[in-house]
């Protein structure tokens, strides 16, 4: 439905014709007339509309598909542009903007947006005459909330391009946040509101059918098994799940996202710190009236901690304690409070015990899938989907934490037991198209999932190019992950090489990039044979080490600087050679 | 020099081939095998099972945790492989900053503790392969080493710890030292593998001058003892040599051959033996007769039948006179008569004892040789705390004890201290049963056992004790040890009282072991549960307390009694069991 919104500058009577006549109209007639109009309506140069989006999850690209879909049906010339293949010089000619860009870790860039971030952050363009708005994607439980949105935002300004709408800032839970402003920045750029397309019939999502983002398929699980032998301090679930009869298929590379629900201890403790039975009814955000300790175990993220999230509980206990962490003032002391806490120290240190349960819940953002890298291949086990997932267990300020998603799937799930999943592609992390290139893999811990997918996939194919996998954890005889698996892979021949670096086996820790180091002659003669290097993995640590260590084999075998040899990686990674999938 | 096999004519019978280990040993290349290349795949902790033989003879046996044998294919892992390494001590004499090392490396690499042998080694458990050769090569830059601390070759050589005999000690060690170096395999195999070596292209002959390249049939183990301490079992030793001393010193010792313990259930024609003396020899001979053993026992042993390959029983195929005439034949002189000699026992004595020269020495009671730290005592603790200051030695005894020997007067106090700071003189509050208890270490490592030993022991001596006690027998010496394979680590059949594993929970009870080693026992009973142990012995202590005479042993006790039978030599080690229905 076309619905002429109140706003607009109709009388009644006008609004009532035309919502008629516009719902008479295909969508054909539809975009043509918008085009007709747009001529006179639209501001001079405009017509021409670019779709920036950055994207690590997916999430931003699939914003970025709905919002040129909606730019056309506007009216619009829509370019569609992810950071990973543009060059910042293009928005000198882009006259309209719309940017969709995510957030990661502490504040950095998508993976494949990073060097589009910085050299558009170097500045240097004359963007006068731009009109843009940006809507960026973050995780409100950590601390650069949205950096990266905030980054384009403000340097959009300062090179003198016009802001017409406002940023949206969207936490995990976008899609709200995002209709928001997806049309207030249509109409500020002149366009009235078009019907919003369902989010299943756009983008990436379109492939995966009934099931997805908005109705996640219950998969059943088949199997899970603990990979860590007896002994070790690690724990890291195998677990098997089918797709039987989801339509939902996937590729190696991809990720499955895991809708997860609050374990009852965790629940009871954020009643009992809120002073509530759990009995109450609610009016829940998605999913109508339920009862609180429903909607906190289904619903609600009741663990991370945000800002956001101490800001509105100050609104209802009153401490002047909490308001004066929270003034602007005492950031670097809020940032070392917040450390380590949950929602849950939130209430127990600043108890209010006049909240009633709506409004808890209305302070507290819907529950997010969790995302994890997929490690089978669809070849080798058709019509289930398998994931590596290590239990987060710590302990923090004095209580056992867990870490929802990985504790929800050791503890809660069992076999037989359905789990809410939906597919989301990872196109920046493919096995390269011809089989035959040589591949190098590197991922320690959970890390190896993708690559046991790889393997797998490159084992069902002929002429499969040779394999090198480099593997690590804390120790050979506990957590050498799927190691039986790897020992029949080296015998038939899928893998052809496997290098370990077990960190706590010795005196001295030892890690993948010491591997990597050590053999360096044999990782640049592969390189320079054409393979594809692969990383899987922690973000922190591992991933910029593992970076480091192929920039010194590659400084030191190919006798280049390290301006070179930032340059030779740089171009591994432009054509897709370098690829990384860590978090 | 070539080696000269028991090859039998007719080489079609399939079952007359030389057994598997000889064909290893056969394309080994001096030991080689694929060793080197295997310790680089690390896609498994383990090794080829060629190279499990021949890694033997560098001083480690790979093992796997058998807890966890189980559990480990439902995780997607293999066995939980990891390998011992047995540490050559020649004589059981150390120093305390080889103490702090292997102490060190036992917290590094291995499984936090060290293991004192029965055979005066040190073993570390739970090495996993990434770490074996920086162990072994840190280990040899100790001045310690590893090789041939098993295998088919000569293995550690013992020598008695007695302590209190400082002047002959230091002789007699200097023999077990000669003979140590002298029968030291001569590869390259074990320097190029470990110590990364310069690998040497070769297979002549001379590069085992005395081996050859099929080594020995089977292991050879020679002891060294100085009666009346017969701490090192003499008679369980393939070659002995017994110190004969006058006034004046060293005069030379008594040869002794064709000891050995293992042996198989149900296979009659295997059988522990004790040794003959067949002569004495004076000290400067003592190499060359060792030397001229290990040849005849190379050229005539079974290289066939595995389980009939030992020395002992080369020498009762041949008998004992013909065995030593084979000696003298390459010797090219005959061994003078054997001298009278007299062992009483086979233990050790704890605590405190001094020496001629004024310093003094500590003998340990440590359970199982099993130095950690435990509630009972600081072993590891204490142990580390004494080498750490002390200016002695660190003697390691074949009952798995340790003796921290040569303190001085002025260092006395303070070892004293730390001996009680640690406490580590448990010796004082035990038993003479479980002082005198021995136990191989079994599950969950030895992939040969059939039962529990190590772990279970000390709660039998428990069991027992509570009747010792009853019977007023706190103080009496009673030899007591337990093995989980017949193979007899620990030296069973040869004690009073026996446990020989044969399934889990299940053990064969052998009685009448002579209390300085030199008769072996008797089965008593077969396969008896491990709680019916205690009713089935307590009638017998009961008896011995009541009925024995002025100082009669156990062992001899219950073969007047008629509880068992005799055994005189090995070859009637099976006979005369009398087992009621």
């Amino acid at each position: 439905m076309i619905k002429i919104p109140d706003d607009a500058p109709f009388d009644d009577a006008q609004r009532g014709t035309l919502t008629e006549l516009l719902g008479g109209c295909t969508n054909e007639q539809r975009q043509w007339l918008g085009s007709f109009l747009g001529g006179d309506l639209r501001p001079k140069g405009g017509g021409s509309l670019l779709v920036l989006y950055g994207t690590e999850s997916g999430n931003s690209e699939i914003l970025a598909a709905r919002t040129a879909k909606l730019a056309k049906a506007g009216g619009f010339k829509v370019k569609l542009s992810n950071m990973a293949e543009a060059s910042p010089d293009d928005l000198v000619k882009a006259g309209s903007l719309l940017v969709v860009v995510s957030t990661w870790g502490e504040g950095d860039p998508p993976e494949s947006a990073e060097e589009y971030h910085g050299a558009f952050m170097a500045g240097g363009l004359d963007l006068s005459g731009v009109r843009y708005s940006v809507c960026a994607l973050g995780d409100t439980s950590y601390e650069h909330f949205c950096k990266i949105g905030k980054d384009f935002d403000q340097q959009l300004e300062k090179l003198g391009a016009e802001r017409v709408a406002s940023r949206a800032d969207c936490d995990v839970d976008f899609e709200e946040t995002y209709q928001g402003w997806i049309d207030e920045a249509l109409r500020a750029l002149g366009v009235g509101v078009v019907e919003s397309p369902s989010p299943g019939d756009v983008g990436p999502g379109a492939s995966t059918g009934e099931y997805g983002k908005k109705n996640p398929f219950p998969a059943r699980l088949l199997e899970k098994v603990v990979l860590n032998g007896p002994g070790s301090a690690k724990e890291t679930w195998h677990l098997e799940l089918s797709l039987e009869g989801s339509g939902l298929s996937y590729e190696v590379g991809d990720s499955l996202a895991v809708v997860p629900t609050n374990s009852e201890d965790v629940v009871n403790a954020l009643l009992v710190a809120a002073g509530l039975s759990g009995e109450e009814e609610v009016e829940t955000r998605s999913s109508g009236r339920k009862q609180l300790r429903e909607a906190l175990t289904t619903n609600y993220d009741i663990t991370a901690l945000s800002r956001k999230v101490a800001k509105a509980w100050q609104g209802h206990c009153g401490s002047g304690e909490l308001a004066e962490l929270l003034s602007e003032d005492n950031k670097e002391q809020f940032k070392n409070w917040i450390w380590g806490r949950q929602i849950v120290d939130l209430l127990r240190e600043f108890p209010s015990g006049k909240t009633d349960g709506q409004q808890l819940v209305d302070m507290l953002r819907v529950l997010p899938p969790r995302l994890y890298s997929i490690a089978s291949s669809p070849r080798e086990h058709e019509g289930e989907v398998h994931l590596t997932v290590a239990a987060v267990r710590y302990e923090g300020h004095g209580f056992e934490r867990k870490g929802v998603a990985s504790t929800c799937l050791a503890d809660l799930v069992e076999e037989g037991d359905l789990v809410p999943v939906f597919v989301t592609p990872n196109k920046r992390f493919r096995l390269p198209e011809n089989e035959g290139v040589p591949i190098i893999m590197v991922g320690p811990g959970t890390g190896i999932a993708p690559f046991r997918a790889f393997v797998e996939d490159r084992a069902t194919r002929e002429g499969s190019g040779p394999s090198w996998l480099i593997f690590g954890d804390r120790h050979y005889t506990y957590d050498f992950l799927y190691q039986l698996e790897w020992q029949d892979h080296l015998n038939s021949g899928a893998l052809t090489r496997l290098d370990v670096a077990f960190s706590r086996d010795q005196p001295e820790k030892v890690y993948v990039q010491d591997r990597i180091r050590e053999k360096s002659g044999e990782i640049w003669e592969w390189l320079e044979q054409g393979a594809h290097f692969y990383v899987c993995g922690d973000a922190s640590r591992m991933a910029p080490d593992v970076h480091e260590a192929l920039l010194e084999v590659i400084a030191e075998q190919g006798g280049l600087g390290s301006e070179e040899a930032e340059a030779y990686l740089g171009e591994l990674k432009k054509s897709g050679r370098y690829q990384r999938d860590v978090y | 020099m070539s080696t000269k096999f028991q090859v039998p004519e007719d080489m079609s019978n399939k079952d007359r081939k030389p057994s598997a280990n000889e064909g290893i040993k056969d394309r080994s290349n001096y030991l080689r095998g694929t060793i080197a290349e295997g310790l680089e795949d690390l896609s498994t902790g383990g090794i080829s099972a060629d190279d499990q033989q021949l890694i033997k003879f560098h001083g480690s046996y790979q093992q796997d945790d058998r807890d966890l044998r189980a559990a480990r294919r439902k995780h997607k892992l293999e066995k939980a492989f990891s390998f011992m390494i047995r540490i050559r001590v020649p004589g059981g004499v150390s120093t305390p900053e080889q103490w702090i090392e292997v102490d060190r490396m036992a917290t590094e690499y291995a499984n936090d503790t060290i293991k004192l042998t029965t055979r005066q080694a040190y073993q570390l458990h739970g090495v996993i392969k990434s770490n074996l050769k920086r162990t072994i090569r840190e280990i040899n830059e100790t001045a310690l080493d590893t090789i041939a601390a098993c295998g088919d070759v000569n293995r550690n050589v013992m020598c008695n710890a007695n302590p209190d005999a400082s002047a002959l000690h230091a002789e007699v060690i200097r023999v077990s030292r000669d003979l140590s170096d002298h029968l030291t395999p001569a590869t390259g195999a074990y320097h190029e593998i470990w110590l990364e070596g310069e690998k040497v292209e070769s297979s002549r002959d001379e590069e085992e001058p005395i081996y050859g390249k099929h080594y020995l049939p089977r292991k050879f183990k020679i002891a060294v003892a100085i009666p009346p301490n017969n701490d090192v079992d003499v008679y369980a030793n393939d070659l002995s040599f017994i110190a004969i001393a006058n006034g004046n010193g060293l005069e030379g010792f008594n040869v002794a051959v064709g000891g050995g313990m293992g042996m198989t259930h149900g296979q009659e024609e295997t059988y522990p033996r004790v040794a003959d003396v067949i002569g004495f020899v004076p000290t400067d001979k003592v190499v060359d007769v060792a030397e001229k053993v290990v040849l005849v026992q190379r050229d005539h042993g079974d290289r066939i039948e595995r389980k009939h390959a030992r020395l002992k029983y080369t020498v009762d195929d041949h008998g004992v006179d013909a065995f030593r005439e084979l000696v003298e034949e390459r010797l090219g002189y005959r061994l003078e008569k054997q001298r009278p000699y007299e062992f009483t026992e086979n233990g050790d004595r704890y605590g405190w004892s001094e020496n001629e020269d004024g310093t003094a020495n500590y003998t340990f009671y440590v359970p199982g040789g099993r130095v950690c730290d435990t509630s009972e005592a600081r072993w590891r603790s204490g142990f580390l705390a004494i080498a750490k200051i002390l200016k002695g030695e660190f003697r390691l005894t074949g009952n798995q004890n340790l003796v921290v020997a040569r303190i001085s007067a002025t260092q006395r106090a303070e070892v004293e201290k730390l001996i009680s700071e640690h406490g580590l003189d448990v010796h004082e509050r035990h038993t003479g049963l479980r002082l005198h208890s021995l136990a191989c270490v079994a599950l969950p490592t030895c992939s040969l056992a059939l039962a529990e030993a190590e772990r279970y022991l000390p709660d039998v001596v428990s069991e027992l004790e509570e009747v010792i006690e009853e019977c007023g027998l706190r103080h009496d010496a009673i030899t007591i040890r337990m093995t989980g394979c017949p193979n007899g680590c620990a030296r069973p059949y040869i004690a009073e009282i026996a446990f020989v594993g044969r399934a889990p929970g299940k053990y064969n009870v052998y009685l009448g072991g002579g209390f300085s080693g030199q008769r072996l026992s008797k089965l008593y009973r077969a396969s008896v549960r491990s709680k019916e142990i205690r009713d089935l012995l307590k009638p017998i202590i009961e008896d011995y307390a009541r009925n024995r005479e002025e100082g009669e042993r156990f062992g001899d006790f219950v073969v007047r009694q008629g509880h068992v039978k005799a055994t005189t030599n090995g070859l009637d080690f099976h006979h005369d069991v009398v087992i009621p229905e």
